[in-house]
């Protein structure tokens, strides 16, 4: 029997450039011209199958900046291994240059410098192109979408998430999986289902009256007498993490015994390969691949992880392909005799600077935003800070969220979500009006305004550290810690709930939280319904047009400790 | 304007619906209602499943699951809960499976506990932790 393992040869496709250190010296069009299209495409075609997989694109039509995590922090069994690694550890683990392509797609370590170097990423048009040209080389092959691909924007907002269900569409998705698509209701969501080309795969979506399933779980492809079943995992804590009252016809869940059964129903069909295009986040698939047999490919989603290795948990590889349109990853595998004999991977980065836009599709994109372009380029005012938010802990962007809500809703604390997407932004850049609703919108974004006690305030906190830092990966809902402004705390990561969160007190005075006392709040992105006050961008938009230029301090009001 | 906790909590960022009740006088241990049940009788693990979601979508409201194939009687407990007896399913000899679901309230993150006792006049016992939360900000 041939060992996996002998197969594994996973890369970067930028990892053949070298001499990429000293960045500082190298001019933009100098970094630009040593990364070709070709190199980065380039890949020794391998076995008999192919996935493509693409997932989190949170709507990104156009090139981002995207800065990856400088903390994500693991816990338990997991602590150390990836995606808990970061920064320089990230790059000794997987063999990166500093400074290099790769570090700066990958990781956070000098940002700007490294951006202004290498460019933004994504853009569904260079996509469409890395698309089409694995398709022109591989028949056989399927692209699969994980999923939070049509919320994320301005446009996709305005157009409930039809500019996101066209530029798909054209790119051909064989099937896909969900979770913020939920939010807009579902009324809606049916109504895009409905008359997608492509199934919307959910082995647990249930309904919530008669607990049964209420969409396809699985869909099997037949590429040219190759069986591939593809089975759906939405996202589990749908009704908890995202307003259960927009789609309350349905129950989500890990529903781990469900993923079981649907396997051995596709392995008893006979299939030569199944594949789990997820939307569990990362440690949750690793903890469900170590329990549920028979998967051969889990392709995560959720967590925003972008891995330049598969990793192996028993029989099963898992893939993390990033999020925001940054990354797409090649999947070539060997099928034979009913199982997976092997694989070779790429994790694709998207350069935009680099990888031609596919003509097509970016005529698609320009008339997508077409109706929209005077309000979504229309400039708010500049950042000098490098704004970004993706991380365990704080983040620029939230903190300038956190300070508008302050200062517009006259409040001494406010919150902003842990969510994983938001694009940044780099010092110099001018704020358009599409750029804040690229880390704030939503159906649900009214900023309200209330008062809480400050035990009520330490329950919040502990309630969402949790969710990150629960030791068991299933009670891990896969968002970040809740963003705080005015209020300084700290948090033992290694702590049980109720032990984590300590040492709160107001920054403006120094004065400690008193549990008994109230406090005005202000926030966003309640999950209750009727929610009163101004949508988020909106005050965010007041905040900026007022103070012209955008300017942070260092945020030092988190102390993290236990890791 | 103050709002009371109840009020605050809708206006926060989630649910955690229910203050607790005051513990009735009556009410038995966990352990007690085991013994009970049991008759002292030991107590084993394995042939018996609970299926429970690991975080509550709705307190109110959280469909469990019990599967003990040969019992005759399966005990359900929420030691949380302010009274922890759910329910106890009998089996009689003509069922074609020893299954039950049904939907029950936790005020709070716990444990469903389930025993069955099973034709021999053995006991066993499974048990599943049910986090009920205010929610968080998925990614």
């Amino acid at each position: 029997m041939i060992s996996r393992r002998e197969f594994l040869q996973a890369s970067v496709a930028a990892s053949a450039i070298v001499g990429a250190s000293g960045v500082g010296n190298w001019a933009r069009l100098a970094a630009q011209q040593a990364l070709t299209q070709d190199q980065l495409l380039q890949f020794d075609g391998f076995g008999n199958f192919t996935l493509i997989h693409v997932t989190d694109i949170h709507a990104q039509l156009k090139p981002i900046w995207f800065r990856e995590p400088e903390w994500n922090i693991g816990v338990g069994e997991v602590k150390g291994k990836p995606p808990h690694v970061v920064g320089s550890d990230f790059l000794k683990m997987f063999d990166i240059a500093p400074g290099s392509p790769e570090a700066y797609a990958l990781t956070y370590e000098d940002f700007a410098a490294l951006g202004r170097t290498y460019g933004r990423m994504g853009g569904m048009d260079r996509v469409a192109t890395i698309v089409k040209s694995i398709r022109a080389e591989r028949p056989n092959s399927l692209l699969l979408d994980g999923g939070d691909t049509w919320h994320g924007s301005m446009t996709s907002f305005l157009t409930k998430g039809q500019d996101m269900v066209n530029v798909m569409n054209k790119l051909g998705v064989d099937a896909m999986t969900s979770h913020w698509e939920w939010t807009f209701g579902t009324e809606r969501v049916l109504e895009i289902v409905e008359n997608l080309p492509f199934p919307f795969l959910g082995a647990n979506i249930f309904d919530s009256e008669w607990d049964e399933p209420a969409f396809e779980p699985y869909q099997i492809f037949d590429q040219n007498g190759l069986r591939v079943a593809v089975i759906g995992q939405a996202f589990p804590y749908m009704p908890i993490a995202n307003p259960g009252w927009m789609f309350p016809e349905y129950s989500f869940g890990i529903r781990e015994e469900r993923m079981q059964e649907v396997v051995d129903e596709v392995r008893a069909e006979g299939v030569d390969l199944v594949v789990c295009l997820s939307h569990n986040g990362f440690d949750v698939d690793r903890k469900m691949a170590s329990r549920v047999t028979g998967i051969d490919v889990i392709l995560t989603g959720h967590t925003h992880d972008a891995l330049p290795e598969p990793v192996l948990v028993g029989e099963t590889i898992l893939i993390a392909s990033g999020s925001h349109g940054k990354f797409v990853s090649r999947v070539d595998l060997d099928v034979r005799d009913g199982r997976m004999m092997g694989f070779r991977h790429k994790l694709i980065p998207v350069f935009a600077d680099v990888i031609a836009p596919d003509a097509e599709m970016a005529s698609l994109i320009e008339a997508e935003r077409a109706p929209y372009k005077d309000q979504l380029e229309e400039v708010i005012g500049t950042t000098e800070s490098l704004l970004y938010r993706r991380g365990n802990f704080q983040g620029t962007w939230d903190d300038l969220i956190c300070q508008a809500i302050i200062e517009e809703r006259d409040v001494q604390i406010a919150m902003s979500p842990g969510v994983r997407w938001g694009a940044s932004m780099l010092p110099g850049d001018a704020i358009t009006r599409e750029d804040i609703h690229n880390v704030c919108t939503m159906t649900y974004g009214a900023c309200y305004r209330t008062e809480m006690t400050g035990e009520f305030i330490h329950t919040i906190l502990e309630d969402v550290a949790d969710n990150i830092f629960n030791p068991d990966p299933y009670y891990q809902q896969g968002g970040d810690m809740v963003r705080i402004g005015g209020l300084a705390f700290s948090c033992d990561v290694s702590k049980p709930i109720g032990e984590r969160i300590t040492d709160m007190s107001l920054v403006a005075t120094g004065e400690t939280l008193d549990p008994a006392k109230t406090y005005t709040v202000g926030g966003w992105a309640s999950v209750n319904e009727g929610t009163e006050g101004p949508q988020i961008w909106e005050v965010i938009e007041s905040h900026i047009r007022k103070i012209g230029t955008v300017k942070l301090e260092p945020n030092t009001s988190v102390t993290v400790t236990g890791i | 304007m103050k709002l009371n906790r109840r009020e605050a909590i809708a206006l926060g960022l989630g649910g955690i619906a229910m203050a607790a009740l005051p513990m009735p006088a009556s009410a038995a241990t966990v352990e007690e209602l085991i013994g009970e049940f049991t008759g002292g009788a030991a107590v084993g693990t394995g042939g018996i499943t609970i299926t429970a979601p690991e975080i509550a979508e709705n307190g109110n409201t959280v469909p469990i699951g019990v599967d003990a194939p040969g019992a005759v009687s399966v005990m359900l407990l929420a030691n949380g809960n302010p009274t922890p007896p759910v329910c106890t399913f009998n089996f009689g000899p003509a069922a074609g499976s020893q299954v039950a679901s049904t939907r029950i309230r936790l005020a709070k993150t716990q444990d469903v506990i389930a025993v069955a006792k099973m034709a021999d006049g053995s006991f066993v016992q499974a048990s599943a932790n049910v986090k009920v939360t205010i929610g968080g900000c998925g990614g």
